[in-house]
């Protein structure tokens, strides 16, 4: 490999990662030539699909509701060079204690209360979800990005022995619980899946966005990312460091649960995480780590989650698969094969010297 | 009142059965880490290579010629994956999440388009197309088994006895001293990658072609990652991970039987059971059974300062 | 002469960075040729390239007259080249025959090739006066030892050339003077060697010839007997040097920082620093002199808050600090202990920082950066900016990278921070590495002002030009202990023997070591704990 030169700045944060969304989409249209379907075709029913209707848009937004939480959530930890794979079983735990407090106390307490402590409760267990691997990694120096998998699947099995054990509503045959009063239900926008989530979403990466470039808490998060010496020298704790991006981080992706929960499903069901929070690693990836370019990914995540649901009802031969291949892609290309198209970058942009 | 020899000879080789794309996986993943690439996308090797060798052994009724295809696709993952990391040095981890989703898409999509039965491959049937048991016909136990189990014998003797294995070890605690020696960092690294998807190849056709008669969505179910937890547990070494495996093998195996049972006046929950891998290997990362020290140089990507 | 290697005409550039220029030089075969110059001066960038590590953008490498294409360290060692470099290519967990064979193994298999290997080690062993157990855990070893395995493993190569990057950068001069007494015994093998250091005295002793670099470019060739120090030194800089500051003499005042029996023991065990005791005056520059690895890290770490002690009390600025009330960095700043550390791209700075936010580290929950919670990012520009212009840190663009500064730059920015606090107490280690000519002594002019308006200095440098320059009295440490205390001016030869653990000050209470060659590290010893180690470790 030659000599890696820093690209020009706008073509590190514009150009790079275009470059390498472009080259995903590539891939997936000659996947789906090969399956015999003509990419452009697909495209536009996707295209359609995604954004034709209101009501499309509107599930497009409720999904890239969720993208938002679980890429913020991998982000900052990012920042602080903490690598959070839980994001799944995080949200998944978030949900778990949005619905226990919605069921605790939906009956007793107006809108305008339960609304917030469902929220309070979500990002309460999803930071306590993280906690854990946080509190191994700063206090044990057990790998995280380890144990945040391991939890996952800890996840899983918990939420699954629950909901048929526990909280299953009492004539269901399906693992679920009872449905939520009408005081849990999160003010619709739209007419079917878009609520009020959202708003609570883009509240959360100005939130993010504050945090880390305008706080001294940020600041020494990022130092801590950076470089961990660097940080110690400048007074600030590792460990409490550690543990604090791990709690924003894991509370960030528990309020996936008060969209699904609260928003959408209003019970509490299985599955639900539904790999939103695998997914936020590559919309975290795609957006820079940035909220504001979180955001835009977080919409063509979205995007692509609607449009490829329409697209495999227009055309069989394509299954709803085919957006989780997407996803892979994208993650493969922005986020592991993110250095590929330098050279052709630089010789484009005439940067190298003749060898 | 079973008799309790047969009871322990169904529950061993019910270990075994379960135990050995485990084996498998982990010997490769070991390869893998030792060079100093964390391989977290096991899992989406094993799912393509299922997939692959299922269909292809139902299009040309031919086991073998399904192991083939099978090893031959986990290939392509673990090139993938080598290119990725040690060529162009990205994020090791990122891409084998990147696989592991990419694989549990594909194998759908691909099977859904080919055989249109909504991501299931045809039954196979008979000792044509499946690798059947060899001499105990309840036991379960393929000509795959023995190669899982030859398999960990022959990593350790590789890794400790030959030339290729002190190379591997030392590219995996210091590529620098390597590369100053005149031995190629990235050709050691893709050899050590190649093999990871040899055996995770391996295993993953064990799985649709042995241990069931095709391939299910998502019917690799998370063994890569207890399998990575097994390498984890055995601190990055053959026989120990050998041992976690049969350990994990076995509580699995016997998840089910212990379902009902009670433990001072509690029910097992059989989730504890299925959850238990993971439960002790943070347990073992947390320092609370012994220390784990991985390869030093694992997980950064080497530069050379050309 | 017979050369056995020639160089014509390199060139090499880095980017930007024109790191050798269209140099020549000739390697005598059968003598010690030594290549000097200053930090960049291009002396390793030259030797990696005629080792194959780099590859020259123009020139040609002879070897015994032949041209050859050195595409890589293979092609040198197959040409009989050999490099020991400064930081040791050993892997800790493997045993000193697997990191000699590491490359030659003599087979696929290592049972035969390494029963091969043991012998030929053992030769090697007698021949040349390189003693070091085979079996032994390089982990174990002592820097002296594991630099000896750097050597034995190239001339088990059969390396009939050796080139030796700054070999003595890590021992003691007990460790260099044996490795010159090995650089011998080798040359009288017939080994070329060619040396490469920045040390004049080490040059005058072993070499016969000299080359001098500068700036990339090779400026002069001397016969060694031919020259003396102060004309290699004047090559090396480029005009006269001038080795003595102006400075008034010092007014010590009150003890701002005092150190009793202050130990650190790590988790191992090992003693990294023993019984210090010091006391750091307001208006003085104290000096700690030692060579690298001794305990001036660890000193540095604990005065500054990083680490706590393990025995001993601390007393700064009223504050007492031990292990059971430990200070931190923050504690320390609040109490006006401001420290310029060692490393300033690990420690003092964030390279992906711009300079402005490279001028709050450490200082970014002060009321003037940061109110109600929110840091006041017009107020930190102002006063980076402020900053820059006081200490003349080029370019004067608060916005811009940190990364994109020059060494000397970043390491003003660093020190203006520091200082612009106005500290009780200011804490700085080698305060001028990698540091160019005209900022070197831009700081330390700043250094002598800050402790003329009354801080306490305390300056660690291995650099003993500096601190004998720099320093009003000077302690001399050696295996984490203070083995001895002189006035400024006082001579390199005293000070060289007591870096050694030779010689104490007369009025030092401790007695002097003995000659062990170590730098105070633990190592297990017998054949018993090293069969233990293997088993525990093999693998």
């Amino acid at each position: 490999m030659n000599a890696r030169l820093p690209l020009p700045a706008w073509a590190e944060i514009v150009l790079l990662p275009l470059v390498n969304i472009a080259l995903a989409f590539i891939t997936v249209g000659i996947i789906v030539r090969v399956i015999g379907v003509d990419p452009l075709h697909a495209l536009e029913l996707l295209v359609v699909g995604a954004f034709g209707s209101p009501e499309s848009i509107g599930y497009t937004l409720y999904y890239a509701t969720n993208f938002i939480f679980t890429g913020l959530a991998v982000s900052i930890a990012f920042h602080g060079g903490l690598f959070n794979i839980g994001g799944e079983g995080q949200a998944y735990i978030g949900g778990l204690g949005c619905g226990l407090a919605v069921l605790a106390f939906d009956r007793y307490l107006p809108i305008w209360l339960m609304i917030p402590v469902g929220i309070a409760a979500a990002a309460l267990f999803g930071a306590a979800w993280a906690a854990v691997p946080a509190w191994l990694q700063a206090w044990r120096g057990s790998h995280i990005v380890i144990t945040t998998i391991m939890f996952n699947f800890v996840a899983a099995a918990l939420m699954v022995y629950l909901m048929v054990n526990v909280l299953i509503a009492p004539d269901s045959m399906t693992p679920q619980s009872r449905g939520f009063a009408p005081s849990a239900f999160m003010p619709a926008m739209g007419g079917n899946a878009l609520n009020l989530s959202l708003a609570l979403a883009l509240v959360c990466c100005v939130g993010v966005w504050v945090f880390l470039w305008h706080t001294p808490w940020g600041y020494a998060l990022r130092t801590m990312g950076h470089n961990p010496e660097a940080a110690v020298y400048a007074g600030t704790d590792l460990r409490r460091m550690t543990m604090l991006a791990m709690c924003l981080s894991g509370a960030l992706a528990g309020l996936v649960g008060v969209n699904e929960l609260m928003g959408v499903h209003h019970r509490i069901v299985l599955d639900f995480p539904a790999g939103y929070g695998f997914a936020g690693i590559a919309v975290s990836l795609m957006g820079r780590n940035h909220p504001f370019g979180i955001v835009l990914a977080a919409v063509l995540f979205g995007a692509l989650q609607q449009g490829g649901a329409e697209l495999s009802f227009d055309i069989p031969d394509i299954t709803r698969e085919m957006v989780v291949v997407i996803q892979g892609l994208v993650i493969l290309f922005c986020g592991a094969l993110v250095h590929l198209p330098r050279p052709w970058l630089q010789t484009l942009l005439a940067l190298r010297r003749p060898s | 009142m079973e008799d309790p020899l047969a009871l322990v000879f169904l529950t061993a080789a019910a270990t075994l059965r379960v135990a050995t794309p485990l084996i498998l996986c982990a010997m490769g993943g070991l390869f893998s880490e030792r060079s100093g690439i964390i391989d977290v996308g096991l899992e989406g090797k094993m799912l393509m290579a299922a997939f692959f060798s299922a269909a292809v052994a139902a299009v040309t009724h031919s086991a073998w010629w399904g192991v083939a295809a099978g090893i031959a696709a986990a290939e392509v993952m673990a090139l993938l994956h080598g290119l990725a990391c040690i060529t162009y040095r990205g994020n090791q981890v990122v891409s084998g999440v990147a696989l592991n989703i990419l694989a549990s898409g594909l194998t759908i999509v691909w099977g859904n388009a080919w055989f249109h039965r909504g991501g299931q491959t045809p039954a196979l049937e008979g000792q044509g197309e499946r690798l059947l048991p060899i001499f105990f016909p309840r036991a379960g136990d393929s000509i795959l088994v023995y190669v899982a189990l030859l398999a960990v014998p022959i990593t350790w003797w590789v890794i400790s006895r030959t030339r290729f294995g002190l190379r591997l070890r030392a590219v995996g605690e210091m590529p620098l001293a390597v590369d100053t020696a005149g031995i190629s960092v990235a050709w050691l690294r893709y050899r050590a990658v190649l093999l990871c998807g040899l055996l995770a190849g391996l295993a993953g056709s064990y799985i649709a072609i042995a241990q069931n008669a095709g391939f299910t969505r998502d019917m690799t179910a998370g063994q890569g990652f207890i399998a990575l937890a097994a390498v984890i547990f055995g601190k990055w070494r053959p026989f120990p991970a050998f041992g976690a495996c049969l350990m994990f093998g076995l509580l699995d195996a016997v998840a089910i039987r212990l379902q009902g049972v009670r433990v001072g006046g509690i029910e097992v929950p059989v989730q504890l059971i299925q959850a238990l891998p993971y439960l002790l290997t943070v347990f073992l990362l947390a320092g609370f059974i012994g220390r784990a020290i991985a390869p030093r140089a694992i997980g950064q990507p080497y530069e050379k300062e050309h | 002469m017979t050369a056995a290697i020639e160089l014509e005409q390199i060139d090499k550039s880095f980017g930007s960075v024109h790191a050798v220029r269209g140099v020549s030089l000739a390697i005598e075969k059968g003598a010690i040729t030594g290549i000097i110059g200053e930090n960049g001066a291009g002396k390793s960038t030259l030797m990696s390239i005629l080792y194959g590590l780099y590859h020259a953008d123009a020139g040609t490498i002879r070897v015994d007259g032949q041209p050859v294409r050195m595409e890589s360290p293979h092609h040198a060692i197959a040409h009989g080249i050999g490099m020991v470099h400064q930081h040791f290519m050993l892997i800790d967990s493997f045993t000193v025959l697997e990191n000699v064979v590491l490359g030659a193994e003599g087979g696929p298999l290592l049972a035969r090739g390494t029963s091969a290997a043991q012998a030929e080690l053992e030769r090697l062993e007698r021949d040349y006066g390189l003693s070091v157990d085979p079996d032994a855990l390089v982990a174990e070893l002592s820097v002296g030892e594991q630099q000896r395995v750097e050597i034995l493993k190239v001339l088990f190569r059969g390396a009939r050339i050796l080139i030796l990057d700054e070999p003595s950068a890590v021992l003691t001069p007990q460790e260099t003077d044996q490795l010159f007494r090995i650089l011998a015994t080798l040359k009288a093998r017939g080994v070329t060697i060619v040396l490469i250091t920045h040390k004049l005295r080490e040059i005058m002793a072993a070499t016969d010839r000299v080359y001098v670099m500068r700036q990339g470019e090779m400026v002069a060739e001397r016969a060694t007997a031919e020259t003396n120090p102060e004309e290699l030194a004047e090559l090396m800089v480029g005009r006269k040097v001038r080795l003595q500051l102006d400075k008034a003499p010092p007014h010590p005042g009150e003890v701002r920082l005092g150190a009793e029996r202050l130990g650190l023991v790590d988790r191992r065990g090992v003693r990294l620093l023993d019984d210090i005791n010091l006391d750091l005056r307001a208006g003085e520059i104290v000096g700690i002199a030692g060579v690298s690895g001794n305990g001036q890290t660890e000193l540095l770490q604990v005065l500054s808050g990083i680490r706590p002690p393990s025995t001993g009390t601390l007393t700064v600025c009223g504050r007492r600090v031990d292990a059971s009330h430990p200070g931190d960095p923050a504690e320390m700043r609040d109490l006006g202990v401001a420290h310029v550390p060692e490393d300033r791209l690990r420690q003092g700075m964030v390279a992906a920082f711009r300079a402005s936010e490279t001028a709050i580290l450490g200082y970014h929950e002060q009321s003037q950066f940061s109110r109600n919670f929110l840091l006041r990012q017009p107020a930190v520009g102002a006063y980076c900016a402020r900053l820059m212009e006081r200490f003349d840190v080029r370019p004067r663009v608060p916005g811009l990278r940190s990364s994109s500064f020059s060494g000397g730059n970043q390491q003003k920015l660093v020190l203006a921070r520091e200082m612009v606090q106005e500290p009780k107490v200011l804490l700085v280690g080698q305060p001028t590495r990698g540091v160019d000519i005209g900022a070197i002594e831009f700081i330390h002019r700043e250094l002598v002002r800050s402790r003329d308006v009354g801080c306490a200095v305390l300056v660690v440098s291995v650099e003993l030009d500096e601190i004998l320059s720099l320093a009003d009295r000077i302690l001399v440490m050696f295996a984490g202990r203070i083995v001895g205390e002189v006035a400024a001016g006082a001579d390199e030869r005293t000070l060289g023997l007591m870096m050694a653990g030779a010689k104490t000050s007369p009025a030092s209470p401790f007695r002097p070591k003995t000659e062990s060659g170590s730098s105070g590290r633990k190592r297990k010893r017998g054949k018993r704990a090293r069969k233990e180690k293997r088993r525990g470790g093999k693998r």
